[in-house]
């Protein structure tokens, strides 16, 4: 068919942040599908919980300090990372490497504290369906963790070579924050529901 | 070939380029190399559709031998052909290959291939992980049919119901391949759901604004959202599944705290919206078929569109109707019983305006359009008993008898595999470039239409006359012979048209007549560019003024130009208008993908026989994603 140019698109960018970009758009798709299967894991808790003759299966709740401490961390962490967010967008590179240095490292943190919160868990995977649930539970947060800090970890690496002067990396960045506000904001709900939920049962 | 032409200078604009220059350079950016590199490695959707497309055809010949199996043993009573250990195999692996590894990926892949020229642009977003999933897929169907190969073959239903499937009963790794084998898949299903989301909500051609996208790109759209929430679900229970045989949790375990309903209730919070998975892609392959043969724009296009939303939201208000015999408290039942009356109402809005298109059109009655007939008949039939179904006290009395079997292959191959076979046939001279025969097509669907009614109808009468579902034998003296027989007889009358359907598709690859662009002078954009289209698809990109683009326009194309023709670049725009907002670079090939690929299934199976192998399997995996996503200084990346 014969081809009748209407529209030239010459000065569009080839970058852009937020809804502008597919990629944000690719993300928001995944923290759906993930948030949906959180969801599920914390409706077979109380689906759990709700069937049992007490809640907690035969072991008193949880030890609360590790998961708040994580609590806090990331709670903490949404500052820098907003910051970092705000700098990637003015495509500033130097406090962009500054900053996805400490999301780095205020990631790592919080993954060493986890490594203390499972055994506070108090009780084990294999002793009844209340350890099951719990260590799925954290297991499942643990594991988006540590895929966010990997990511940030290779950004952070990224935006000190050449490749970081691309407009594209800041985009990357401004979406590597947008997961890690999923990251913290998982979190909350499901501290309430390991720790806060069976003391207030009790 | 080596090619000697001038280096194309950095950020060489189409715009005022020939078109033979223009086809020449972005031929030179966009082509996949030949080779078994450039095989492994390429990104385009179209390459990585057909693939989808011919994989999940074999995963269908695969289920559908098992199902002739299962017939060969049911025609006489007392068979000795197979025996109770081989059936339960047999029919679980027909219901998950045909569930799993065939409905859904087959649906999905014509969206991979479609959904881009559909909307005018040049691949799907996020190309790598396109490419990523389909490794991903056929390694989890090898891994499943490998196994029972070995005699490891799932073997507790396609819904692998615990206790059967648990630690306890389900001895050996039988249930650990079905498992993993949904872990494959479903990584697989959602990835693809996420990309053609981002891609129907950013990629549209110019112009083409929420009112104006071809409802079969719609229900690709509201299907991609049902995976989006429905396939999490299955993947957490299957994970806790596994867990519970290989690592002792106790989820499912009643002795400890656990629940062996959770796993219905899990199960079917994704299984009942996976029957419209399938469903929703096969209505809107009839609605893209029925207004190119009765030659004008579908009636109610909007009716249409809110049906398909609505389906998909109804889809997951139904799944406790699977659940009906477990007992649940009365008010409960009375709901699920309206909400699963509820989604006829939608389902039959849809119907009319298609027979009122039909009605005030003037119908071509080729190969793709019998195919749409034979599905309208088959699926107001097959409506009907789950409408019946969907009542408590029917389904009571005929839960796990032949009359369910009846009522879901209704369904699925009445209601999904006609669509898909007239999709086929009226998509294969874009895919290919020729024409399938129209003589073979005509006798493929007379034998398939008559063999599938005359299989699966007797059916509801060996339900009703209490033949149970799922039974490797049973006794003369039931009085069931003489109607098994006649079902027996009547599926190869179905094969045979499935025999003839395939013949069709190879032999019109070499032999068929040449199809030009547009041979149905059909209304959508893919049919505005070459056929089979090339690598770029569009040598520019169509900018949409009406919803039947090539039938409001017939002399002129319009298009766009000051696109980069050095780099892989498409547009971008906004989701409710697609007004142009960006030039989106598009990656380039990459082996990444399928390494990676290799590393999460190597992984997977190894998880099976130790959890440690997640633990090791992390690092190849990290390897491969890193590899993937480092920028390797492709004029794309650097802007
Ligand atoms: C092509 C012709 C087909 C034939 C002759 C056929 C035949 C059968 C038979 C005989 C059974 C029942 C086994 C039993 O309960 O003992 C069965 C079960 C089943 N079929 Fe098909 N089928 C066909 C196509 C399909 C298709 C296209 C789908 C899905 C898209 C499908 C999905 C299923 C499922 C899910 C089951 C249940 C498996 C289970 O009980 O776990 N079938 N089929």
């Amino acid at each position: 068919m014969k081809q009748r140019l209407v529209l030239n698109l010459r000065d569009l960018p080839t970058y852009g942040f937020g809804t502008e970009s597919p990629m944000w758009w690719g993300t928001l798709a995944f923290i759906s599908l993930e948030a949906t299967g959180f969801a599920l894991a914390i409706g077979t808790y109380f689906y759990l919980a709700f069937i049992a003759q007490g809640w907690p299966i035969s072991a008193p709740p949880p030890n609360i300090w590790p998961g708040t401490i994580v609590l806090v961390m990331l709670l903490v962490s949404v500052v820098p990372n907003h910051l970092v967010e705000s700098w990637a967008k003015k495509e500033d590179l130097g406090k962009t490497q500054i900053g996805l240095t400490i999301m780095s490292i205020a990631g790592i943190m919080p993954l060493i504290v986890r490594i203390y919160e499972f055994p506070a868990l108090g009780l084990s995977w294999d002793e009844n369906a209340y350890g099951s649930i719990l260590w799925l539970l954290l297991g499942l947060h643990t594991f988006h963790l540590l895929t966010d800090v990997g990511d940030t970890l290779v950004l952070m690496v990224l935006m000190f070579t050449r490749h970081g002067k691309s407009g594209r990396r800041f985009s990357d960045v401004s979406d590597n924050a947008f997961y890690w506000d999923f990251v913290v904001a998982s979190w909350v709900v499901i501290y309430f529901v390991i720790y806060v939920f069976p003391r207030w049962q009790t | 070939m080596k090619d000697t032409s001038p280096p194309v200078t950095s950020g060489l604009r189409d715009t005022e380029l020939d078109d033979a220059t223009l086809d020449r350079l972005l031929k030179k950016t966009w082509e996949t190399p030949k080779g078994l590199y450039g095989w492994l490695a390429t990104v385009d959707h179209k390459a990585i559709g057909r693939r989808y497309i011919v994989t999940a055809f074999i995963f269908f010949l695969l289920a559908g031998l098992a199902a002739v199996a299962m017939r060969l043993q049911l025609a006489v009573p007392e068979n000795q052909l197979v025996g109770p250990d081989l059936y339960n195999q047999l029919f679980t692996m027909h219901g998950t290959t045909m569930m799993f590894l065939f409905a859904v990926p087959i649906m999905e892949a014509f969206g991979v291939y479609l959904v881009p020229l559909m909307i005018g642009t040049r691949n799907i977003a996020f190309p790598r992980l396109n490419a990523f999933s389909y490794w991903v897929y056929l390694s989890g169907g090898i891994m499943l049919w490998v196994a029972f190969a070995l005699n490891t073959g799932a073997d507790a239903g396609w819904f692998s119901y615990v206790p059967l499937a648990g630690p306890e009963f389900g001895v050996g790794k039988r249930s650990d391949f079905w498992a993993q084998m949904v872990t494959f898949t479903e990584v697989a299903g959602l990835a693809v759901a996420v990309e053609i989301i981002a891609t129907i909500f950013k990629q549209r051609a110019p112009g083409m604004s929420l009112d104006r996208i071809p409802i079969f790109v719609w229900s690709m759209l509201v299907t991609s959202f049902v995976i989006l929430f429905a396939m999490p679900a299955v993947m957490i229970a299957s994970t806790m599944l596994i867990l519970d045989r290989l690592v002792g949790t106790h989820f499912f375990n009643p002795a400890e705290g656990g629940d062996a309903l959770l796993w219905q209730h899990l199960f079917w919070f994704f299984g009942h919206p996976e029957v419209y998975i399938i469903f929703i892609p096969a209505t809107g392959f009839v609605s893209a078929i029925i207004p190119t043969f009765v030659r004008r724009p579908m009636f109610g296009h909007l009716a249409i569109v809110l049906a398909l939303i609505s389906i998909g939201f109804l889809s997951f208000g139904l799944w406790v109707h699977h659940m009906f015999a477990t007992g649940l408290p009365q008010l409960g039942e009375s709901f699920f019983t309206a909400s699963s009356m509820a989604i006829a109402i939608p389902s039959g809005l849809q119907i009319f305006c298609w027979i009122a298109t039909i009605w005030g059109g003037r119908p071509i009655f080729k190969t793709p359009m019998l195919f749409v007939l034979g599905f309208i008949v088959t699926f107001v039939l097959g409506g009907l008993t789950g409408v019946m179904v969907a009542s408590v006290p029917l389904d009571l009395q005929v839960h796990d008898t032949y009359f369910v079997v009846a009522h879901f292959h209704y369904v699925l191959v009445g209601g999904a595999v006609f669509p898909l076979l007239g999709a086929v046939h009226y998509w294969y001279p874009k895919v290919t470039g020729r024409m399938m025969g129209e003589q073979l097509g005509l006798w493929s669907f007379a034998l398939i239409f008559i063999g599938f009614n005359a299989t699966f109808f007797p059916m509801h009468i060996l339900g009703l006359q209490g033949m149970p579902r799922r039974v490797y034998t049973y006794m003369p003296e039931t009085g069931w012979a003489g109607t098994n027989l006649f079902v027996s007889l009547s599926s190869s009358l179905l094969v045979a048209g499935l025999i003839l359907f395939a013949w069709n598709a190879v032999k019109s690859l070499k032999s068929g007549a040449a199809a030009g662009d547009n041979p149905w002078d059909a209304p959508t954009l893919e049919w505005a560019t070459s056929s089979p289209p090339r690598s770029y698809n569009f040598s520019r990109i169509p900018v949409v003024s009406h919803r039947e683009p090539l039938w409001a326009q017939r002399q002129f194309l319009d298009v766009v130009s000051g696109l980069r023709v050095d780099a892989r670049e498409l547009v971008s725009g906004t989701v409710a208008d697609a007004a142009p907002q960006l030039r989106e670079p598009s990656v380039d090939n990459s082996i990444w993908p399928f390494l990676s690929a290799l590393a999460v299934g190597a992984t997977f199976i190894g998880s099976i026989f130790t959890p440690w192998a997640v633990v090791w399997g992390g690092i190849p995996i990290a390897i491969g994603l890193i590899g993937w996503f480092w920028p390797k200084g492709n004029p794309e990346d650097e802007e």
